[in-house]
């Protein structure tokens, strides 16, 4: 339960993490705006340790039956990356592995119908050094590379085998190019719709031809045997293929005839290539807006303008870009502040860490979060989720505030406990304006608050009493959880 | 609060909260009296179908030879005769239900359905398709339009939208609900009792309280109102049990929903159900049992059929038109995995007890020669020969009674086809 508030750390945190935790409040809030940015963006002298925590007293639980293995298991998996999303440290890391991972979505059912559920779950979720072929499954990629260069970060995922199974690279040869990949890293990685022809689709084809899978690490059974990318000469196409966009710095629009050998550098020039691109530059400015300032109205031109300028001129230095993004002057105004669509991942989490935890286990949200519209590794199609009013459904808003309820009716101890040793439950508009601090909200109307004040004040008269704080915390948190307002971020 | 239809019609069962007048909307004595209602239900095939392999030109020798493995073999389609270009068609085998409702009349096919340029983004083609329009695909949903044209107040339970999240079609200012099962569609609370009924009658009031000068919020606010003002009209549907038992895939599942709307007359006019899995880029196994698309049309076919026989069953069968699209059809020639990749034009059905069933429109000459006038991109595709909103321009005029020309921005009226 949150105790200060510092709204414009609670802004930032809400944006560039997942809420905050009375911990994270206290150790950001005593810090300057300036400050807070450069500790989010400069993670790694965090230690990484949140997945030491699971299991441990006073974290969120987990439900797992039998042993615990997210690197071949897609439920583990998904609930090790919650407890992430709300124990970890490094909140820029996680939340910029899902900006991530909704760019480059990658759905699990997919790959689970090629290759078996646990392998499915490896090439996405494994860490290296717990997989016995060190296979570094591609949200472990995107994790480590959060903040990196997207040319690196676009090169891994080219190579990644979740990816050439889900956009079919694995079969892409020079015989029978396969065009899924070569469409999507530009319609939806890269320079987007509108900036590439049917011609290029086809070219970009033939550049990963031969960009496939192959095994290693010795027999199947073994197991740290394991699919994984290899260049093929035989079955590149050694062409040239001509772009209608610059492909090299001077301009250059063909990647030149090479012999087969040499033939992978068609795959890095060409990633280069897109990489540099202005549009790609602005296409991720367009995205980091939505995400991270507002996805109320039309995108500001002027803040993609600028953030494409640190984007082309870091050469994708996803760090300096987030800083750009982290400080702008976009993101620090007024109307910024509760003005955007929380995802369901940024509901549940904030949720928590709004109401508590203590006996709460995230296994608990991953049917709410189903009924809202977001699975973990289940993005409904390449182009990830449509987010913003999308999410708002009746029966995605109802998941919503069923998910308050439960969440509410399981801390409901805790909450009344905690309104009474706050010395907030005299009165019920003490126990209101209590709860109304601890969730934060988008401002509520005197005619909502009315309302709330009027459900403390029915079912009887006020007394105070465990059992009436028992009943009225969670049922107030829930209508507060459950409002609108707190469905903005 | 007025004395709402149902419990004029039953004394009462259910008690709404909110009332509203409901366009069109058709009470039980109405139907007793031999009057209906129109329906529909929209089905989306997520992914971009290979129309081709659906409804196969099985005796163009270009269809083998382009695609070696994927052709249905002419002696394993389920023949349904020539269209007007004397080509012969079959269906894949797998459709036999489908075949069936063809043969009672009930089931049209609209070939060669698309646009100019057509997209091949799942994305855009998707967003296209559903606006109806190919120059500013982010506006509200064709059928959303057709809902917010209705005279206000629009009932929130006009549209169902079985999927979890609102699609496109329906985007509207109306808010639509998404229902994907009717049984999980309740208000929960951390209290039981008088304590729960007071949090309930609060979200409600609450969300009576729109806060019109903050739009987004509003929004937000929509979704709330509309889902607590339908709760318990939803909540009867959840005690629908169709005989025969429809199968077990969320597509089926989604129009067992539909169908149970329907009997239980809950006012909901339009539907929105889906069937994914088309972008068969790879193994697409058209003609092996358990196959990738084998397994498409069988979840197709079964699901429609149970549809089908239900509302023939429950006399609602001549309420209901079923209009398919999906964003787009595939390559002509097979790739290198034995699938196709994203091509242009496709086929639309249409289904219902008002259908004039038939073949509509000309299939695709599949001669690669580029100059051949019913393919594009070197041949590499189908080219379009009706216009996707001539079709939603039929189903706007001749089925929901409208004016399509004014809700598609233009006048796609096309002769010829009559398919309702």
């Amino acid at each position: 339960m949150a105790a200060t508030a510092d709204r414009h750390i609670e802004h930032l945190l809400r944006r560039a993490g997942f809420g905050a935790r009375p911990d994270e409040l206290a150790l950001y809030g005593a810090m300057s705006i300036n400050q807070a940015v450069n500790a989010l963006v400069t993670f790694e002298s965090v230690p990484d340790a949140v997945d030491g925590l699971i299991g441990q007293p006073g974290y969120i639980g987990m439900t797992i039956a039998g042993a615990f293995a997210p690197q071949a298991n897609i439920n583990h998996a998904r609930q090790r990356w919650l407890f992430r999303m709300v124990h970890s440290d490094r909140p820029l890391q996680e939340k910029m592995t899902l900006f991530w991972h909704n760019h480059f979505a990658t759905g699990y059912t997919k790959i689970a119908g090629a290759v078996g559920a646990a392998e499915a779950a490896r090439y996405l979720a494994a860490k290296s050094t717990e997989d016995p072929g060190q296979v570094r499954g591609q949200i472990e990629l995107l994790r480590e590379r959060a903040l990196g260069s997207f040319n690196d970060i676009l090169l891994g995922i080219a190579k990644d085998t979740a990816m050439l199974i889900w956009l079919d690279g694995r079969t892409n040869t020079k015989a029978k190019p396969q065009e899924n990949f070569g469409r999507e890293i530009m319609e939806l990685f890269t320079v987007g719709v509108g900036h590439y022809t049917e011609a290029d689709v086809y070219a970009a084809a033939r550049v990963f031809s031969g960009w496939n899978l192959q095994r290693a690490g010795g027999a199947a059974t073994d197991p740290a045997s394991r699919q994984e990318f290899n260049y093929f000469a035989n079955q590149h196409d050694t062409a040239a293929k001509t772009f209608s966009f610059a492909i090299y710095p001077d301009g250059g629009k063909t990647i030149p005839a090479r012999a087969a050998s040499d033939g992978m550098q068609d795959g890095v020039d060409f990633i280069n290539g897109l990489a540099a691109h202005p549009n790609t530059a602005r296409y991720i400015a367009a995205k980091l807006y939505r995400f991270f300032v507002t996805d109320f109205g039309a995108v500001n031109v002027t803040f993609v303008n600028r953030v494409a300028a640190v984007f082309l001129q870091s050469r994708g230095d996803m760090r300096a870009v987030m800083r750009e993004v982290l400080l702008s002057p976009e993101l620090w105004d007024e109307s910024a502040y509760f003005a955007r669509y929380s995802w369901p991942l940024e509901f549940v989490v904030r949720a928590i860490k709004d109401v508590g935890w203590p006996g709460f286990s995230v296994s608990d949200t991953l049917t709410p979060l189903s009924n809202m519209g977001q699975i973990l590794f289940e993005p409904p199609d390449v182009s990830g989720w449509d987010a913003g009013q999308t999410w708002f459904s009746t029966s995605a808003m109802l998941a919503r505030m069923n998910f308050a309820s439960t969440l509410a009716a399981n801390q409901k101890f805790n909450l009344a406990t905690a309104v009474k040793s706050a010395g907030a439950s005299k009165t019920p508009e003490a126990l209101l304006s209590y709860f109304v601090e601890a969730l934060p909200t988008a401002p509520l109307d005197a005619s909502v608050t009315a309302e709330l004040s009027n459900y403390l004040r029915a079912t009887g008269g006020w007394s105070g009493a465990d059992a009436q704080l028992q009943a009225k915390a969670p049922g107030v948190v829930h209508l507060i959880a459950g409002s609108p307002e707190y469905q903005l971020v | 609060m007025k004395v709402t239809r149902r419990q004029f019609v039953t004394g009462g069962v259910a008690a709404f909260t909110v009332t509203y007048a409901v366009p069109g909307f058709l009470s039980d004595l109405a139907r007793a009296q031999g009057a209906h209602a129109r329906n529909l239900v929209v089905l989306y095939m997520s992914g971009g179908n290979d129309s081709l392999s659906m409804l196969a030109p099985y005796n163009d020798p270009f269809y083998t030879s382009r695609r070696p493995t994927l052709a249905i073999p002419a002696g394993q389609v389920l023949q349904i005769g020539t269209d007007s270009s004397r080509v012969a068609l079959g269906l894949h085998p797998r459709l036999t239900g489908l075949k069936q409702i063809f043969d009672q009349g009930r089931l049209a096919f609209i070939q060669r359905t698309g646009y100019e340029n057509q997209s091949r983004s799942h994305f855009t083609g998707t967003d296209i398709w559903s606006t109806a329009d190919p120059n500013n695909s982010q506006g509200l949903g064709w059928v959303g339009r057709y809902l917010d044209s209705l005279p206000s107040p629009v009932d929130p339970l006009v549209g169902w939208n079985t999927t979890g999240s609102l699609p496109h079609v329906l985007q509207a200012h109306t808010a639509v609900p998404a229902i994907a099962s009717p049984a999980g569609y309740a208000f929960s609370s951390p209290n039981s009792g008088a304590e729960a009924a007071a949090e309930r009658s609060t979200a409600v009031r609450i969300a009576s309280h729109v806060p019109v000068d903050r739009p987004e919020l509003a929004f937000v606010y929509g979704s709330t109102q509309a889902a607590l003002a339908t709760l318990d009209r939803v909540a009867t549907v959840a005690s629908y049990r169709p005989s025969p038992a429809y199968p077990t895939t969320g597509f089926a599942q989604a129009l067992q929903a539909v169908a149970g709307a329907m009997t239980k007359s809950i006012g909901t006019r339009v539907f929105y159900v889906t069937t994914a899995g088309f972008d068969t880029h790879a193994a697409q196994n058209v003609n092996t049992v358990g196959g990738a698309y084998y397994n498409l049309m069988a979840t197709l076919n079964d699901g429609l059929l149970a549809f089908y026989n239900d509302l023939r069953g429950q006399g609602l069968l001549d309420d209901t038109l079923v209009l398919s699209f999906s964003e787009f059809g595939r390559r002509i020639t097979e790739n290198g995995s034995q699938g196709t990749d994203h091509g242009s034009a496709s086929v639309m059905m249409a289904m219902g007890g008002k259908v004039n069933g038939g073949l509509y429109g000309t299939a695709p000459d599949l001669n690669p020669d580029p100059k051949n006038p019913t393919l594009e991109n070197s041949a590499g595709d189908v080219k379009y020969e009706t216009d996707f909103r001539s079709v939603y321009a039929q189903v706007l005029d001749s089925w929901l009674g409208t004016d399509s020309a004014r809700l598609l921005g233009g006048n796609f009226r096309k002769s010829g086809l009559g398919f309702i």
